[in-house]
């Protein structure tokens, strides 16, 4: 494992030297210690403010850009190619997104299993390399250790990078991510064996932190599934729930999507966007029957998703941890009690 | 060059014609389309299962489910019997012959008909304008007639306007291998064949349900009522297959909007048998 030690000016250079190979993104803090609300592209030659925790949006917005263009065609009748959709042109250029908390960079990976046979993710997948920022202090609404990752989890990192005394050591993950390391030359130095051992042991400490090794994504799969759906406490749950999707715009781990077509002046285009199960269109017929029509069905389902539904399909929990429904829900609920309660049962 | 592969998109719809477009009842309601794939490679690698779907897109309106009317025997051209009822199927039914549409399939698993169906005897149970897919199925059945033992159809509508495919159901009505019980909701001037809802038909028909499947397509109300009479002669809910009808966009078992509880209608089904339903939140 080849691990390169910058100090907080190199990180800064070899940023900007990243600049060269694509677009660099960090999250946009407006100074230390303070949230960032999302993502920034850097334009010179600095490292960004680190705050702790994540930034306000998911680092899902890259890989399911609001909105992501299926297709182009011409609506204008009468002409050979006329409503004929034709794929969207190359041109994607890579962007190189800095300090992805384990638990955003573990959503990527998540979702890349019901997203296994999608084109558009998968190559948004290749034009997105993701440089870790792993965890020193976990906040209030922190829970990743809980759902299978870690403070220091590297999952769909390329690189990962963990700030030791002052200093910052960056570790490939990839053979992506070796290559970025590539372009450090003459900027960072090779760790010595006491800081690999540093890390190392600061890995294994935090596998072993709070709520390591309890795997409710196991004790749920275990469950029988309409015992979980009629549990008793969905109907005082809901009714707290004002049901404005805040939780699944803000989870790394919502992966919904709507598809509309737009046109304009003769032109068009098929694009599919983020949407929400919480809302009743989501799911209403043309027929005006609704099939989660009520409130309690739509909350329900957002959690069974998570909790119950995608575990039996794909394994882990659909959910990382990262504890922004937890912080940004407008009526406090919170999705580590709704675990405990579906444990509890 | 995109950086999708055309080939291996599953959002890009084939390009198609409408070759011919029948008004089916007497409300104008349903129309049958009759649509050919454009290009002659995809025309001809074209293959779908009995009760499998298909999106019809019309670019720059949107994408809708339907089933898919035609059987696999039937080559060349799909049909599509699509109600009125929305902005996208207001907008096919305001089509012409010739104008162009899209088809992004087949989709979903379809009726087992060359597995668990075989060699059984079969029930088709039909209301309304479900009967779509199970037109699909009966062709196909009729077309390997030696796979299957007895057939039994019972179809209702409200009026004898409101039935579906009514020159087919005269032919199938002449032949003797397959038993045909074609009813409407109540008297009507001109009409001699039964009256009454499906339900009360299936418990007057009482089919055995010695090594029989029964495919059931109809309104939920119809299927609610339909279960007791079956059940009352011995059926199991093993033995009945339903096809699910739910929102959807991907179609391939991604978005989200289909899902009920665990499965996705448009992967996992639109077929199930009664007896996975009956496992599952009743949010279809």
């Amino acid at each position: 494992m080849k691990v390169l030690k910058f100090d907080r000016k190199g990180m800064g250079k070899w940023l900007a030297r990243l600049g060269e190979k694509g677009n660099v993104y960090v999250p946009a803090s407006s100074k230390e210690g303070k949230t960032a609300i999302g993502w920034r592209k850097l334009e010179s030659a600095e490292m960004p403010p680190v705050s702790p925790g994540v930034p306000a949006r998911p680092v899902k917005n890259f890989l399911l850009p609001q909105p992501e263009v299926l297709f182009r065609f011409s609506t204008r009748p009468g002409k050979e190619d006329s409503f004929i959709p034709r794929e969207p042109e190359p041109g994607q250029v890579d962007n190189i997104i800095f300090g992805v908390r384990p638990c955003d960079a573990r959503s990527i990976m998540l979702n890349a299993m019901p997203y296994e046979n999608d084109p558009y993710y998968q190559a948004r997948m290749e034009h997105n390399i993701i440089i870790g920022l792993t965890c020193g202090e976990p906040c209030s609404t922190c829970f990743c250790s809980w759902t299978g990752g870690s403070p220091m989890g590297t999952d769909g990192c390329d690189l990962s990078v963990t700030e030791l005394e002052g200093a910052f050591m960056a570790r490939a993950i990839t053979r992506r991510g070796e290559k970025l390391l590539e372009e450090a030359a003459g900027i960072a130095v090779e760790a010595d064996h006491d800081a690999v051992e540093g890390l190392e042991k600061m890995s294994a400490t935090a596998v072993a932190g709070a709520g390591s090794g309890t795997a409710p994504e196991r004790a749920l799969r275990e469950r029988d599934l309409m015992e979980l759906y009629n549990a008793p406490f969905w109907q005082d749950l809901a009714e707290r729930c004002i049901n404005c999707g805040a939780c699944t715009f803000l989870c790394p781990t919502c992966y919904c999507f709507d598809i509309q077509d737009e046109t304009l002046h003769g032109k068009g285009r098929r694009i599919r966007y983020q949407d929400s199960c919480m809302f009743p269109l989501f799911t209403l017929h043309a027929s005006g029957h609704n099939p989660r029509g009520q409130k309690v069905q739509r909350v329900r389902n957002r959690f069974m998703h998570k909790l119950k539904y995608f575990p039996d399909r794909f394994g882990p929990l659909s959910c990382v941890g990262c504890g922004r429904c937890v912080r940004d829900c407008p009526v406090n609920i919170d999705i580590r009690e709704v675990m405990g309660k579906l444990l509890a049962l | 060059m995109s950086y999708i592969s055309k080939t291996k998109n599953p959002y890009r719809p084939y390009p198609a014609r409408l070759d011919q477009i029948k008004v089916e009842t007497e409300d104008g309601n349903l129309k049958t389309f009759r649509i050919v794939l454009e290009d002659e490679r995809e025309r001809e690698a074209w293959n779908h299962n009995a009760g499998q779907f298909a999106m019809l897109s019309l670019a720059g309106k949107g994408e809708i489910p339907i089933g898919i009317a035609s059987s696999p025997t039937e080559k060349g051209h799909l049909l599509f019997t699509v109600n009125r009822a929305g902005v996208v199927t207001t907008a096919l039914h305001n089509m012409r012959e010739g104008d162009r549409i899209g088809v992004r399939g087949p989709l979903g698993n379809g009726f087992p008909v060359d597995t668990d169906l075989k060699g059984k005897n079969i029930v088709i149970i039909a209301g309304g304008f479900a009967f779509t897919t199970l037109r699909a199925t009966l062709i196909y059945m009729l077309e390997n007639r030696d796979n299957y033992g007895k057939i039994t159809v019972i179809y209702g509508a409200r009026t004898p306007g409101m039935l579906l495919y009514r020159d087919e159901l005269r032919a199938w009505q002449a032949r003797d291998d397959v038993e045909m019980h074609v009813t409407i909701d109540r008297e009507a001037p001109g009409w001699d064949g039964l009256v009454g809802f499906v339900p009360t038909i299936a418990g007057e028909v009482a089919p055995s349900p010695e090594n029989a499947a029964a495919l059931i397509c109809g309104p939920p109300i119809m299927i609610k009522f339909t279960m007791p009479p079956l059940e009352k002669v011995g059926w199991t809910d093993e033995q009945v297959y339903l096809s699910l009808e739910n929102r959807m966009k991907c179609g391939i078992g991604i978005c989200g909007h289909c899902s009920v509880g665990p499965v996705y209608v448009c992967n996992d089904g639109p077929v199930f048998t009664r007896s996975q339903v009956r496992k599952l939140p009743v949010e279809y």
